[in-house]
């Protein structure tokens, strides 16, 4: 399994090491870095690099690579999603994981690796039993803990591992019960140059954060559960109660969690939200010109919020030279990326981007039109019409505050010129 | 690496003036003056201080340096000392440090083993944990028997926590000496048994690194792996997903041997069943009518619902488990899972898209209904693009094509020139696969050729190439095309094809083929030498066809290769020389006369097919599949059998296993068949309530023994002990024997029933101590314990009702734990360890378990057993309106654990339906006022045609209505309403006859009632009237002097009013009557018609 892991910044610093195993010297890490200048870019760097005696798994999250290091045969899914986990450990842990956060905090970092990894094999990984054996630092307890010279490690010892469900401890208190459920819906959609769908597919999670006491048992029922085409669970679901109900039943973890993951895939109709008139021309004289119109389409009444068009333009491409109706653009000279952030949509007024592109002198102007990336939000709107029906709440007495919030974003939403 | 490393230092509290360690030998940090030698002095008169607070700055900066991968060894054995720390977090950044530098420092590591030794019997069970897990860490082959032994012991740890990290520890073990191997596959053995979904994954996973050829091990355990997988932790069930599929590939046969080849569009696995049909058709024949092996239907479905998880490396690995082992028709399954798997992180994405490739080669009808998702974005990595093609090359139908050719064409415009060059590529591998699509391809590649980019240009005579050489007819206008292009193409490689192509075709274009020679022929000292080559080979084949042509250009060529810098091409120029121009006197050369034939046969066409085809031979999801090359430790599938070993292996009837829970309570063994499902955790609180008070003890008898045996280090540690527990002395010491025992028991399994044999002699009531102790652990477990809890009063009441007679002399079972529940009126909190045997309490007969004889007048009046539980029950739920479910309840007449005045409410549930019933369990309550419920743990499956029992704790506050509440079971909610018989209110009270006419003169007026009786004939005898009355109500009979008066004793079970009743018999013809003296006047006159009817009947 694994027997080290190295974390490397963008700069090729391999920051810190640790190893389960007998110690791995970190010139491993040569191998990498070979790969890393073989490859055009960082998302390039294969997952899985082969060296005489070893294997480098790693992943790239925030600009840090985490490089595991496995000496025999071990199904590479396994060790790329443990090093997500960490990943994801961290930043529920310290908000967020880039080079400094994981500098400052390195022992609750190291404390937090070595309950995690047993020999190389995964111990400890649920957020909720972590946080009983080691503590998240916050503000206060920082300065306590300076004051006081106590520590961030508990001196009781939790009794969480044995509680009914691993997910959750035991004993869980609050003055305020809530549980409060994000159904978040990303689009991912391919658009031809004719205004075409080529494919489009909904992206949906429900992430939940739920703060109720004691042992609650909750149900989650769905308006119209027979939308989803696929789903993936968080282990707290009782996936037979789903098979035969299409009902979520389960004892949430503590906190945030993401209840569950859905797909709406190319099978069904999707709604495309928003259209784009684009018209891009290079000239091998007098460089190109640029007009691009973003308009609403089916948005159900709601009002389409937060629109960024990205075009990456050809590296040829020297400068831009625009007006816009609304928002503002910029473009970046050294990545060629065009951006423009026009904000809400107005139906009314549609807002347009038009203007000169002038092109490096000579030869070779490239052919193709650069494809458009569109981010966009539309608020209390699930774009397939996923509605949550009611939650129960069973096991405990209390009546806790419920909130479903409803939000609907661009996933992968390319529009090809 | 110094630019960003030294900023670990915002931990650093205001009070370390002290230097840093990390900065001491940089100048710029102002300790110009602190000599090398003295580099950690400051960090070691910290960890030598005895303040905590400077001990864990210290450590904190050493791990700082460890994290950082700097040498902090020279620490060691400053540190090392540290490890007998009191505070937590100190000893925590210790083991961390000890881990990483024991093996290095052997000598001195072995100072903190007697730490770890005494840490392996603390109490706690993370510190048990954690002990195991450094001890096994440190890598220092001295202390492998320790290790053993530790190992040994962990094992049958009570903390399921506990026996995980074991299993962790044992490959630890067995890399650090194989020489263990033998004794580790005994403890695997025992691992592999357990029933904690905490365990099995690791045990699985310690299995697998041991022993993975012992698949004998796995026969009887297969099953309880297959049901428990869904409740396994994630990193678990990869594992033992993995394992069960290599198990499957020896154990079952092929369940696609037989199915017809035709039906699918390629075989599923093509060379096992050519082989089996070319062997025996007639076998096959047999075979597919033979239905699927119960056990491998079993994993298959059980698996299933993983695919669902969240976990995309559980996902892959259901999905190979059904690649390798399911039936071809069921596969098509996991395609849509895997699909969702492609919305995740980049390197996921990559690792799916290669298995998806792999698996599409085979099955196309898999993953073609998903065909969109794999359309290239232009924002995917390069690598994840090439894999997309791929895949959807390999999708490529007659039905998609036109579909996919559009995609491809877009991509062809892409900036991202490899991607240009894979689609290209794709687009030829279409269309040499495609028929109908050959010529599209073909010129929509032409069309290619006048692109302005070179590279695409390149890359389409490549492919143009290859498509015209499988091509039988000539396209003379393509090749006289692509001749021109020699004059602008650079790019080598097409170059060479093109010159290839003219030479292979030079009969169709003769007039062109000697022109393009020529120009070659001059700009050959510049050319690649790929492309020389092609020239060589080109000027021998024109040759050969046009000698009067091209004989002197073809001579200068040879003349120009001779002298090559390459000496592979002065190699070939030497050869084909010799069989075109033959040297002087040797002109009847054999092979110059058949140099046509050698040089102008027909060449097979390229073939051009996935390269994940080869992929094959590597076990899906595994690292060798992904890289392409067999890793170390990689083990190959195996073929499936030809004929299935023998399935019964796998049998097990009732495990003699060892399972932690149970050694204590060594007669309750049926237990164990029931498969536990819904707990996760199956012994937790109470085991761990309880475990804390007998590790104790465990940890006592342990270092006493001990000290004796191993070495001087644990006998300071145990006298330490000893002088701790002196206060304790005097309970200890009654604790002793039995707890020796309880230590045999533990050790020897086997020899449990002996054992029991003896500590019934040594002390009756300690059997009823753990009877009752384990009946408390029931309650809080799973159905399994119900089962057996149900089964264990019924053979308790078996024996009260035999005892009848000898009651007042001899105690029942239960009075013990009556009394415990009695002595906290409230509702006791379960999970205060009351009943533990270490308490000694239980152990020793205390004076008010023996109500042995006639109570003097004026003793406490005492709780008593029932004399008679009824066996009737009352339907609640029937089996039509429960959809199958039907309910029916009984009344145990045994106190409720959880709250003495709770009436004890058996349910059993009984599944009449075809179809598993899971997740029963108690919803929302409808009480009246004052009464509660407690209620039973919940049900995970219910087999059909299964009867299962739970027990309901009622308080019913003395009142005959109803408790009402709602069954939950998957998908239905029952509502439910339990209404109490007034007798079934009250619980028997022994009592003397004095007692109760004290209290009974003391309940006269508004408290009495009284009326007439008719007495069946029957009831006239005194034996079958008490009959009677047991059978009405539950209460006692009170020995009375006379005999015509009958008189009873019992209390309210709620409000624990006393109630009394007598039974005055008819002498000499006289009335019968019955008279009932209780405060709650409700219950009596309810009481009093009860019996009225009761005693009318025979």
């Amino acid at each position: 399994m694994i027997h080290s892991l190295f974390i490397i910044n963008s700069s090729g610093d391999v920051f810190m090491e640790k190893h389960w195993k007998s110690v791995i010297p970190r010139s491993i890490c040569d191998y990498f870095f070979d790969a890393q200048r073989k490859a055009s870019g960082n998302e390039d760097i294969p997952p899985v690099i082969t060296t005489p005696h070893h294997y480098l798994i790693s992943v790239l999250r925030n600009n840090l690579f985490f490089v595991a290091v496995c000496m025999t045969e071990v199904p590479p899914l396994f060790v790329i999603e443990f090093l997500h986990r960490v990943v994801d450990t961290f930043e529920d842990y310290f908000g967020e994981c880039t080079e400094s956060i994981i500098k400052e905090h390195y022992v609750v970092v190291y404390e937090l690796l070595d309950e995690m990894l047993d020999n190389g094999f995964p111990l400890a990984t649920e957020s909720n039993i972590l946080k009983e054996l080691i503590k998240p630092p916050n503000i206060l307890r920082t300065i306590a803990n300076t004051v006081t010279g106590k520590s961030n490690v508990s001196a009781t010892l939790p009794t969480g591992q044995l509680s009914n469900v691993p997910w959750r401890r035991s004993g869980v208190r609050y003055t305020n019960n809530e549980a409060y459920f994000d159904v978040t819906e990303e689009v991912d959609a391919i658009i031809d140059k004719s205004g075409a769908t080529v494919a489009a597919e909904i992206q949906g999670y429900i992430d939940c954060c739920v703060k109720l006491t004691g042992m609650p048992d909750l149900t989650l029922t769905f308006i119209n559960p027979r939308l989803f085409d696929d789903v993936s669970f968080h282990p707290c679901v009782r996936l037979k109660r789903w098979e035969s109900e299409r009902v979520l039943s389960f004892i949430p973890p503590d906190g945030n969690c993401r209840l569950l993951s859905y797909h709406i895939g190319s099978q069904s109709v999707v709604a495309i939200p928003i259209y784009i008139r684009h018209n891009i021309s290079f000239r091998d004289v007098g460089g190109g010109r640029l007009d691009i119109t973003v308009g609403p389409k089916q948005t159900m009444g709601r009002v389409v919020e937060g629109v960024v068009l990205e075009v990456p333009m050809p590296k040829c491409v020297l400068n831009c030279n625009l007006t816009v109706t609304q928002g503002k653009y910029t473009f970046e000279p050294v990545t060629k990326v065009l951006r423009w952030d026009l904000g809400r949509i107005e139906p009314t007024k549609l807002p347009n981007i038009r203007g000169n592109i002038s092109v490096q002198s000579g030869p070779p102007v490239t052919e193709s039109n650069p494809t458009i990336n569109v981010q966009f939000t539309i608020t209390q709107l699930a774009l397939s019409g996923l509605k949550v029906n009611r939650l129960d709440i069973y096991g405990e007495k209390y009546k806790p505050f419920k909130g479903v919030k409803y939000i609907t974003k661009a996933g992968r939403f390319q529009i090809r010129t | 690496m110094s630019g960003t490393g030294g900023s670990y230092s915002n931990d650093r509290p205001p009070n370390s003036s002290v230097v840093d360690p990390d900065y001491a030998g940089d100048p710029a940090s102002g300790s110009f003056f602190n000599p090398e030698f003295k580099k950690h002095e400051d960090l070691k008169q910290m960890l030598d201080s005895n303040k905590d607070g400077l001990k864990l700055e210290a450590m904190k900066r050493i791990i700082g340096m460890v994290a950082k991968g700097r040498d902090a060894s020279e620490l060691f054995p400053a540190v090392v000392k540290n490890v007998v720390s009191a505070n937590l977090e100190v000893k925590k950044l210790v083991y961390v440090y000890l881990v990483r530098y024991a093996e290095e420092q052997q000598d001195l590591a072995l100072l903190s083993i007697s730490t770890f030794q005494r840490a392996l019997k603390d109490p706690n069970q993370l510190i048990r944990a954690c002990a195991l897990r450094v001890l096994s860490s440190i890598r220092v082959p001295v202390i492998v028997p320790i290790m053993m032994l530790a190992i040994k012991d962990a094992v049958t740890d009570m903390s399921p926590y506990v026996r995980k990290t074991a299993a962790h520890a044992i490959p630890k073990l067995y890399n650090l000496d194989p020489e263990q191997k033998e004794e580790l596959i005994k403890v695997i053995e025992k691992l592999l048994s357990d029933k904690t979904t905490l365990v099995v994954g690791s045990a699985v996973m310690a299995f697998e690194e041991v022993c993975p050829e012992r698949i004998d091990l796995i026969h009887k355990n297969y099953r309880k792996l297959c049901n428990l997988l869904v409740d396994v932790e994630e990193w678990g069930q990869v594992i033992i997903i993995n394992m069960l599929t290599r198990y499957a590939r020896t154990q079952f046969v092929d369940p696609n041997a037989g199915v017809d080849v035709n039906e699918k569009e390629k075989p599923f696995y093509e060379d096992e069943e050519e082989e089996e049909e070319d062997e025996d058709n007639e076998e096959t024949l047999s075979k597919r009518s033979k239905p699927m092996d119960p056990d491998h239907r079993l994993l298959l479905r059980n698996a299933k619902p993983l695919l669902q998880s969240r976990n995309a490396a559980v996902v892959l690995g259901v999905a190979q488990l059904y690649q390798h082992v399911a039936p071809a028709s069921e596969v098509w399954l996991v395609g849509r899972a895997l699909v969702r798997l492609l919305r995740s992180h980049r390197e996921v994405q990559a690792v799916v898209l290669t298995n998806i490739a792999s698996m599409s080669t085979r099955r196309k009808d898999m993953f073609e209904p998903y065909l969109k998702s794999f359309f290239v974005r232009s924002s995917d990595p390069t690598h994840i693009k090439a894999l997309k093609l791929e895949v959807l090359t390999n999708l490529a139908t007659d039905a998609n094509i036109s579909v996919i050719l559009r995609e491809f064409q877009t991509y062809i415009g892409s900036s991202d020139k490899e991607f240009v060059a894979a689609t290209i590529q794709a687009i030829g591998r279409c269309a040499s696969n495609i028929r109908e699509v050959t010529d599209t391809c073909l010129s929509g590649l032409v069309c290619l050729l006048s692109n302005r980019d070179e590279s695409v240009v390149g890359e389409s005579v490549v492919v143009i190439r290859k498509l015209l050489q499988s091509e039988t007819v000539g396209h003379k206008d393509i090749i006289s095309h692509m001749a021109r292009l020699v004059d602008n193409i650079k790019i080598p490689m097409a170059r060479a094809s093109i010159l290839w192509l003219l030479g292979e075709y030079c009969d169709k274009v003769p007039k062109i083929a000697p022109d393009v020679l020529r120009k070659m022929a001059k700009t050959f000292v510049t050319e690649d030498d790929i492309v020389k080559l092609q020239i060589l080979t080109l000027a021998t084949k024109l040759f050969l066809t046009n000698p009067k042509q091209t004989r002197l250009l073809c001579q200068y060529v040879y003349n120009l290769a001779k002298y090559d810098t390459n000496y592979d091409i002065r190699d070939r120029a030497r050869l084909t020389r010799a069989l075109v121009f033959p040297p002087q006197g040797h002109e009847d050369n054999k092979l110059a006369k058949h140099a046509k034939k050698i040089f102008l046969a027909t060449k097979p066409p390229p073939v051009q097919q996935s390269s994940f085809k080869d992929r094959d031979q590597f076990q899906l999801s595994t690292l060798s599949h992904l890289i392409n090359a067999r890793a170390s430790g990689y083990q190959d599938l195996p073929d499936f059998p030809e004929e299935a070993p023998d399935p019964s292996v796998r049998c097990v009837e009732v495990p003699d296993s060892f399972t932690p829970e149970n050694h204590h309570r060594p007669s309750h063994q049926k237990k164990t068949k029931t498969p536990k499902t819904k707990s996760f955790y199956s012994d937790e609180s109470s085991p761990e309530d309880d475990s804390d008070e007998e590790d104790e003890s465990e940890s006592d008898s342990d270092s006493d023994s001990e000290s004796g045996s191993s070495g001087s280090d644990s006998s300071d540690s145990s006298s330490e002990e000893d002088e701790e527990s002196e206060s304790e002395e005097e309970p200890k010491q009654r604790k002793k024997p039995n707890v020796g025992m309880k230590k045999q028991s533990e050790r020897h399994p086997d020899s449990q029933s002996s054992v029991t044999e003896d500590s019934d002699s040594s002390s009756s009531s300690s059997s009823s101590g753990s009877s009752s102790s384990s009946e408390e652990e029931s309650d809080d477990s799973d159905a399994g314990d119900k089962d057996e809890k149900s089964k264990k009063e019924k053979d308790q009441q078996q024996q009260k009702q035999g005892q009848q007679k000898k009651k007042n002399s001899v105690p029942g079972n239960r009075s013990n734990l009556d009394l415990l529940l009695d002595l906290d009126d409230a509702p006791p909190a379960m999970d205060t360890p009351v009943l533990t045997p270490s308490l000694g309490g239980l152990l020793t007969p205390s004076p008010s378990t023996q109500p042995a004889q006639p109570l003097p007048p004026g003793a406490s009046i005492q709780p008593a057993m029932a004399k008679f539980v009824p066996t009737a029950t009352q339907e609640l739920l029937n089996r039509i309106s429960g959809n199958g479910l039907s309910v029916s309840c009984r009344f145990t007449r045994s106190p409720h654990l959880y709250s003495p005045r709770m009436t004890s409410v058996e349910l059993s549930f009984t599944n009449n339906g075809s179809e598993e019933i899971r997740d029963i369990s108690v919803g929302s309550k409808k009480l009246a006022p004052g009464m509660s419920l407690h209620e039973f743990a919940g049900m995970a499956v219910l087999k059909p045609e299964t009867t299962l029992y739970g027990t309901l704790g009622v308080d019913f506050n003395d009142t005959t209505q109803p408790a009402m509440f709602d069954l939950m079971t998957a998908g239905r909610t029952f509502s439910i309403s339990i209404t109490a018989p007034v007798g079934e209110l009250l619980m028997p009270l022994a009592m003397n006859e004095a007692d109760f006419n004290l209290h009974q003169s003391k309940l006269r007026g508004m408290n009495e009632i009284s009326g007439p009786i008719s007495l069946s004939s029957n009831n006239l005898e005194t034996k079958n009237l008490v009959d009677r009355v047991y059978e009405t109500a539950n209460l006692l009979q009170v020995q009375s002097s006379t005999t015509s008066v009958v008189k009873f004793g019992g209390q309210t079970a709620s409000g624990k009013a006393l109630v009394l009743v007598s039974i005055t018999l008819p002498e000499n013809g006289g009335e019968s009557s019955v008279t009932v003296n209780c405060e709650k006047m409700v219950i009596s006159s309810m009481l009093l018609k009860e019996f009225q009817s009761a005693l009318k009947r025979n």
